[in-house]
């Protein structure tokens, strides 16, 4: 009965959702790497302090607790905006498919909360808490992020590779089973490749900020510790990754074809299938721009040039993404590979200097690439997720239901009006974040670089906590 | 039989939100109202400092209601989502205000900042429960349809009005019942005093808006009004009645452990008791719970993974708040994050 619905048929207010869904999550996802693995790193950071008794580094994992504690309100409220526009904008897809992906959202939501329990415990126990029960404390909050991480996937790759269930002569899922729902064939590949991207970027949003420092002549060790830290593990995670994300394409070629030939613009089913550097898809089939290299992608996908591979005119046209999307989705997933390449250089050359001289890198080269390594691994994971998400178009459940069929009723000018209010908070919010991490920032410095006790006025100190309080009681 | 013990859940962790978050609206409320820069700023550093630590453990409740529905109930989900669209995101937009507004005033040093990010959080801080209340009350007086037409207006009813304003007085009441203990803990007596008048006048508030409910639910929402009033929906109304008296006596008196209790079972019967009256029905005599309810595996899953995660965060829940009412936590002030010239160390 899906299937009867043509192109012509997308009611007008799929875009507004469509565009508001994209740009929350894409907002939120800036958030996320630093909210999965930011607490890793802290925890680094401060074991290191608490074993080596060093002040800098517990300086360093105290400053970055601050930070934290600000990011993780702002992923709270954006994440939650999330489980709202499930209800607001797609009702048709929870509606009928709810109780068969949503049990990873129920894993997620406890993850999520253990983790809001934990985090504040750490973010508040540094002053009061016995040092090592402060430490110990702390020490689950990674596997709790990893496992909200578990719930988020599990449903991210059902929608995927949906499994679990079958339909009745309604169309209505029944007998549902939760294991294969949330162990869905995408599910292993997403997961980790997910993971290790946040490793990955948390580490060089981090470690960008003291490669910055470092150009601008501050290279004390308060820098090269806030440096090094974040960037070793990052540059550790850096080759996994390119390893995983290999393997995660070539299940994607195996378990959604037809994603892949949009990833890879492959208009006919073919052998010997060429593989375009960038390059536009029209749509009568032919490719302009780009670069051409002949039968590298039949053996990207099955390592030898006679490798089948589905082309997207191996589906009608109203079951695969259109050639717009298709471009799309091919140049985000070229990005990504493009930024995962350079990252690897940056990790070897990081790697080549240690082991030869067993120091960081001196060239002020490395410093200015390292320090935009942080934005560019954000760019990666948010074409990880263009890749992925436009690549399964037009369906919300691949295969099973279209993003047309799962959009509000709600009318078109509503939303595009709720979508306008939400870019305003949306640019406020994030607008004010960063500014106050500058603020913050700027503090930290005067007082790193004004000698002896800061100046004690009013507007210096915190007006809150019981150590200013008992100016104002 | 699995269908009633998740809608149980999903009951239980509404009243544990509307407790959790509501005292958080409250103190929200309390920041609004609290006058001018000058006046109100003992009040607002006892609001920031008390709220602080347990403010995003309070609000992770709303996620868990929106996964418990969407995927123990995913039609009711749909219903409500579909009915009360605009209220809901309102709701949504309220939170997001809210939550920014409050984690980055504390870092702000300028009084003009610190005044934006406080207004955007006092000002969300009444309209969300407004509108969540609002939503609810559709639910309550049978208006959550299987419709598929969304609605703009559905919630513009008298039941979702009274239930709107029911959410601001019952927040604002257990805002200031627990500030009112807080500043025992902070050695801020005078504020104890000025936070139980003000629970006090938030709780005749509740009391009046309450009687007032029921009058108007007995036409609005008769099935509902028929549950409040007969049987395990008048127990819970009368306990919630008696904890509304209890509060208030214990109000009169310097704040002790007990307000705290009694402000909360209040709230929570009341939830408990809308719940009940309504058995057994998800939306009042259109979606019975078992026509609602998600398939059987699932909710036994969802029931599975309820338990393990309480095994896990009840102690973890416990701990914080454990800590936090013994001044065990402290959120870091600047000379923790000053480092004694450490720029010279390189």
């Amino acid at each position: 009965m899906h299937t009867l619905l043509s192109l012509a048929d997308v009611p007008p207010q799929t875009l507004p959702a469509r565009s508001m869904m994209a740009f929350t999550l894409a907002s939120h996802i800036i958030l996320v790497p630093m909210g999965v693995a930011l607490p890793l790193i802290t925890l680094i950071m401060h074991g290191y302090g608490l074993r080596r008794n060093d002040a800098t580094a517990l300086l360093l994992a105290r400053r970055w607790s601050a930070v934290m504690a600000v990011q993780f309100a702002i992923g709270v409220v954006t994440g939650t905006v999330l489980s709202f526009e499930f209800g607001l904008l797609w009702p048709g897809m929870l509606g009928r498919w709810g109780d068969v992906f949503g049990i990873g959202f129920g894993v997620e939501a406890w993850a999520f909360f253990l983790e809001a329990v934990l985090i504040a415990v750490y973010l508040y126990g540094w002053r009061r808490l016995p040092s090592r029960t402060h430490f110990l404390l702390g020490l689950p909050l990674p596997l709790a992020a990893l496992l909200g991480a578990f719930g988020i996937l599990a449903a991210n790759s059902w929608m995927n590779t949906p499994r679990g269930f079958t339909l009745d002569s309604a169309g209505n899922p029944v007998d549902v089973s939760v294991w294969k729902a949330i162990f869905t064939p995408m599910f292993g590949p997403q997961y980790w490749h997910f993971v290790v991207a946040m490793f990955v970027t948390a580490g060089y949003v981090v470690a960008g900020v003291y490669a910055a420092g470092w150009l601008r002549g501050r290279r004390d060790r308060y820098h090269r510790l806030g440096f090094a830290v974040p960037f070793t593990l990052a540059a550790v995670f850096t080759p996994v990754q390119f390893v995983l994300g290999d393997s995660i394409a070539r299940q994607v070629f195996h378990k959604q074809p037809v994603k892949f030939a949009a990833m890879e613009i492959v208009w006919k089913t073919d052998t010997h299938q060429p593989e375009y550097i960038y390059g536009r898809l029209h749509t009568d089939g032919s490719v302009s721009g780009g670069i051409r290299i002949p039968q590298l992608d039949s053996i990207l996908a099955g390592f030898r040039p006679d490798t089948k591979v589905t082309g997207l005119t191996s589906v009608p046209a109203d079951d695969r993404p259109t050639a717009a999307q298709a471009t799309i989705a091919h140049f985000a997933f070229d990005t990504m590979v493009f930024i995962g390449s350079l990252l690897v250089l940056l990790a070897l050359w990081y790697a080549v200097v240690w082991l030869r001289r067993r120091r960081l890198p001196a060239s002020p080269w490395f410093y200015r690439v390292a320090a935009c390594a942080g934005v560019a691994s954000v760019a990666a994971v948010e074409c990880g997720w263009i890749t992925t998400e436009v690549g399964r178009q037009p369906w919300i459940v691949y295969q099973n239901m279209r993003v047309a069929e799962a959009v509000t009723s709600t009318r078109a000018g509503g939303l595009w009006f709720m979508f306008a209010l939400v870019i305003v908070v949306y640019v406020f919010v994030f607008g004010s974040f960063l500014l106050v991490l500058l603020k913050m920032r700027s503090r930290w410095r005067t007082a790193d670089t004004t000698a002896g006790p800061p100046p004690e006025t009013p507007e210096a100190d915190t007006p809150y906590g019981p150590r200013s309080a008992g100016r104002f009681l | 039989m699995i269908a009633g013990v998740i809608a149980v859940v999903l009951l239980l962790a509404v009243a544990a939100y509307a407790c959790g978050g509501g005292t958080d609206y409250g103190a929200g409320f309390w920041d609004l109202t609290a006058g001018g820069a000058e006046r109100g700023r003992r009040p607002r550093w006892l609001i920031d400092h008390a709220m602080a630590p347990v403010w995003e453990v309070n609000n992770v409740w709303l996620i868990f209601v929106l996964v418990i529905m969407w995927t123990g109930f995913p039609v009711l989900f749909q219903q409500v989502f579909v009915t009360m669209w605009l209220p809901l995101a309102l709701a949504a937009v309220g939170t997001v205000l809210r939550g920014a507004g409050f984690a980055l005033r504390k870092p702000v040093r300028r009084l003009a900042g610190r005044r934006l990010y406080g207004a955007l959080f006092a000002v969300a801080s009444l309209l969300t429960p407004f509108f969540l209340g609002a939503a609810a009350g559709g639910v309550a007086s049978g208006r959550v349809t299987s419709t598929t037409t969304a609605s703009t207006d559905a919630w513009a009813n008298p039941t979702s009005l009274l239930f709107g304003l029911l959410a601001i007085a019952a927040t604002a009441s257990l805002g200031a019942v627990f500030l009112a203990a807080d500043a025992r803990r902070f050695a801020a007596p005078d504020l104890d005093g000025y936070f139980r008048r003000r629970a006090l006048g938030a709780l005749a508030a509740l009391a009046v808006l309450a009687v007032i409910t029921l009058v108007v639910t007995h036409g609005d929402a008769p099935y509902v009004w028929h549950g409040l009033t007969h049987g395990v929906g008048l127990f819970f109304v009368v306990v919630a009645a008696l904890g509304t008296a209890a509060t208030g006596w214990l109000l009169t008196r310097p704040s002790g452990a007990w307000s705290r209790v009694t402000a909360v079972g209040t709230v929570a019967s009341a939830i408990v008791a809308w719940g009940m009256a309504q058995r057994p029905y998800l939306v009042p005599t259109s979606l019975t719970v078992a026509e609602g309810a998600g398939a059987h595996t699932t909710l036994r899953w969802l029931g599975f993974v309820t338990l393990v995660a309480l095994v896990l965060v009840i102690p973890a829940v416990v701990l914080l708040y454990w800590l936090d009412t013994h001044g065990e936590l402290e959120s870091l002030t600047d000379a923790d994050l000053r480092g004694a010239g450490t720029g010279d160390e390189g």
